[in-house]
């Protein structure tokens, strides 16, 4: 009789999974190898199934605004990153030194983080708006040279989306330090503050190591924001001026939908996933390696 | 002086009384400052009319308030084709963000309840699989979704989107449960199966009452970020359910003429106000949904 229940139990358990199992085995790995087959294909609009080797990698490798694009989000991801890192860990130490007015502070912080990367794209957009925004304004003050026109300049159009976006996600960086401070030993702050350790001291030697898990974590997100920056970019620049900001998911878009060459496009992806994986490997496992010691 | 007080090497001084102390207040006030000025603008040039905008500085208040481009950004702005203003939008996202929003808490919990107490052989490699899959970008897996999702006539329906929010959302919402439920006691589970209790029954009764918490922050997880989504509802949703991040993007970047300022900024704030109402009455939630969806896996 028990036993006959366990198995019922059991039986349904797995049932319950069967939504699971579909989402992991045909969405997820299915859907991913699919597109890796078809990028050995050369399919246009739509899929066949032959075979042309790596013919469509060396297609893209030779398509400048690939490239470009792979260009553009190596220093984007680097700049945002890095930015991201420093600003949100800044605000936490401010916030952690300041209890009272920064725990009011700390909600202002993350606010932008709950806004879509449309929404904070065209607000930033309309901020750097050569003719009538941030430039105009400093220039009314009475600074008539003032030029902030990264915009429309092909030179600095992707630092606007690096700006915009940092606005976005420093808050994320922010609050994920700021829970890995509260989990610090309080005899460690004790200690620092008998011996009266300067402030910046005790965060740069001695907490900052102790955040390393957090860190990982932060820079994990941060990284899978940087592999999918989509939005944004389509909000605020459109790729543009020219392709000074164009990224690789816009290309895959483009080529998906637009173009309809589903092959290149899906090499693309296939390139972008193996980039994306190289990169953050080494943090799952770091990640990973801190858990267990702290396990 | 109390002995607490006595202890302290330093006796903390008043606030104004250490310049250190006021730079370091100052700092945090005007870091706090610039990240607000986004939100200000936004409002600002939204109340402003064209002429006022082109006569005022971007930082000025509106000589006076107009809810013009309110208006117009609710019911008469054109996203694209159509002129009907972006209220098509915001209740096409309502009408996607509702059960996307309970199908994938509730299947996150189910998931998170069968891995965390039910040791399914198997069942940890396909939730490895799902959780490598959400590092991905969803480009990857799009065009296979798109003729998966062809031929039973899902593309461009309501029921289509929402199948693709809840497939996109289910590694974050499985992970929190799974982390949640784990950290419970085991013999709560074990004591309820020997008081007869099948696998839905102790879920129903036992695990999802034990949950509101979670299932509270994973609700405003998911309708954030599916209100903010605009990929997938570019993609998936089809001319008739474009959700209103979709249409705002079209208001502002398709518009031919002259640009409406402050229309622009008006139907963006209207966009942003859900995710930021929520963020504003469960700020605390919202943080904790951010702590348990970083967790480690």
């Amino acid at each position: 009789m028990n036993t006959r229940r366990i198995d019922r139990g059991l039986r349904r358990a797995h049932l319950a999974l069967v939504p699971m199992a579909l989402v992991a085995l045909v969405c997820y790995l299915g859907a991913t190898l699919w597109s890796l087959r078809i990028s050995l294909s050369s399919s246009r609009s739509f899929p066949v199934s032959d075979f042309v080797g790596l013919a469509q990698y060396r297609r893209l490798f030779s398509n400048e605004r690939w490239l470009h694009s792979l260009g553009n989000l190596a220093t984007y991801g680097l700049l945002f990153v890095a930015a991201c890192l420093v600003i949100g860990w800044l605000l936490a130490i401010l916030i952690e030194r300041e209890v009272r007015i920064g725990g009011a502070l700390r909600l202002v912080f993350l606010y932008p983080y709950a806004m879509s990367f449309v929404a904070t794209g065209l607000v930033w957009q309309w901020m750097l708006n050569p003719g009538l925004g941030i430039q105009e304004a400093v220039r009314r003050w009475g600074f008539s040279e003032f030029r902030f026109d990264w915009l429309v300049d092909q030179d600095h159009a992707l630092y606007t989306i690096v700006i915009a976006t940092v606005w976005q996600a420093s808050g994320l960086v922010m609050t994920i330090l700021l829970a890995g401070m509260r989990g610090i030993d309080a005899d460690i702050w004790r200690a620092a503050r008998i011996d009266a350790v300067p402030a910046w001291r005790l965060h740069l030697w001695v907490i900052a190591p102790m955040l390393a898990a957090p860190f990982a974590t932060a820079t994990l997100l941060l990284l899978t924001g940087v592999a999918k920056l989509y939005d944004a970019v389509v909000a605020m620049t459109q790729g543009g001026p020219g392709t000074a900001s164009e990224v690789p998911t816009k290309f895959i878009m483009d080529h998906l939908f637009g173009r309809a060459n589903i092959a290149l496009a899906s090499a693309g992806a296939a390139v972008l996933v193996l980039s994306a994986l190289i990169v953050m490997m080494p943090l799952f496992y770091a990640r990973a390696r801190s858990n267990r010691r702290n396990a | 002086m109390s002995a607490q007080q006595l202890m302290r090497p330093s006796a903390p001084r008043r606030w104004y009384a250490d310049p250190a102390r006021l730079a370091l207040l100052a700092l945090l006030v005007s870091a706090a400052l610039c990240f607000l000025l986004p939100l200000y603008v936004m409002s600002l040039t939204s109340f402003k009319s064209m002429e006022e905008i082109r006569n005022t500085s971007l930082f000025a208040l509106p000589p006076q308030l107009s809810f013009a481009a309110w208006q117009a950004a609710w019911s008469s702005a054109c996203t694209g084709v159509a002129c009907e203003g972006i209220s098509a939008g915001f209740w096409n996202s309502v009408l996607i963000v509702i059960p996307s929003t309970l199908i994938a808490v509730g299947l996150g919990a189910l998931n998170g309840y069968a891995l965390a107490f039910w040791r399914l052989r198997g069942a940890g490699s396909l939730f490895a699989v799902l959780m490598i899959g959400a590092f991905l970008p969803i480009q990857v897996m799009m065009l296979p979704l798109v003729r998966l999702l062809a031929p039973l006539h899902l593309v461009g329906t309501l029921t289509g989107i929402i199948i693709v929010h809840v497939i996109f959302s289910m590694p974050v919402m499985t992970l929190i449960f799974r982390n949640y439920y784990a950290a419970l006691p085991r013999e709560l589970f074990l004591a309820a199966r020997l008081d007869g209790a099948g696998f839905l029954y102790a879920f129903l009764r036992l695990m999802l009452p034990m949950s509101l918490p979670m299932l509270a922050v994973a609700a405003i997880m998911q309708a954030t970020g599916v209100w903010n989504d605009y990929l997938l509802g570019l993609v998936f949703a089809g001319r008739e359910h474009l959700p209103m991040t979709v249409q705002l993007n079209n208001l502002v970047n398709t518009t031919t003429g002259t640009r409406e300022y402050n229309v622009d900024m008006a139907a963006t704030l209207l966009t942003a106000l859900v995710p930021l109402l929520i963020y504003a009455l469960a700020g605390r939630w919202f943080v904790r949904g951010i702590a348990a969806g970083s967790l480690k896996a």
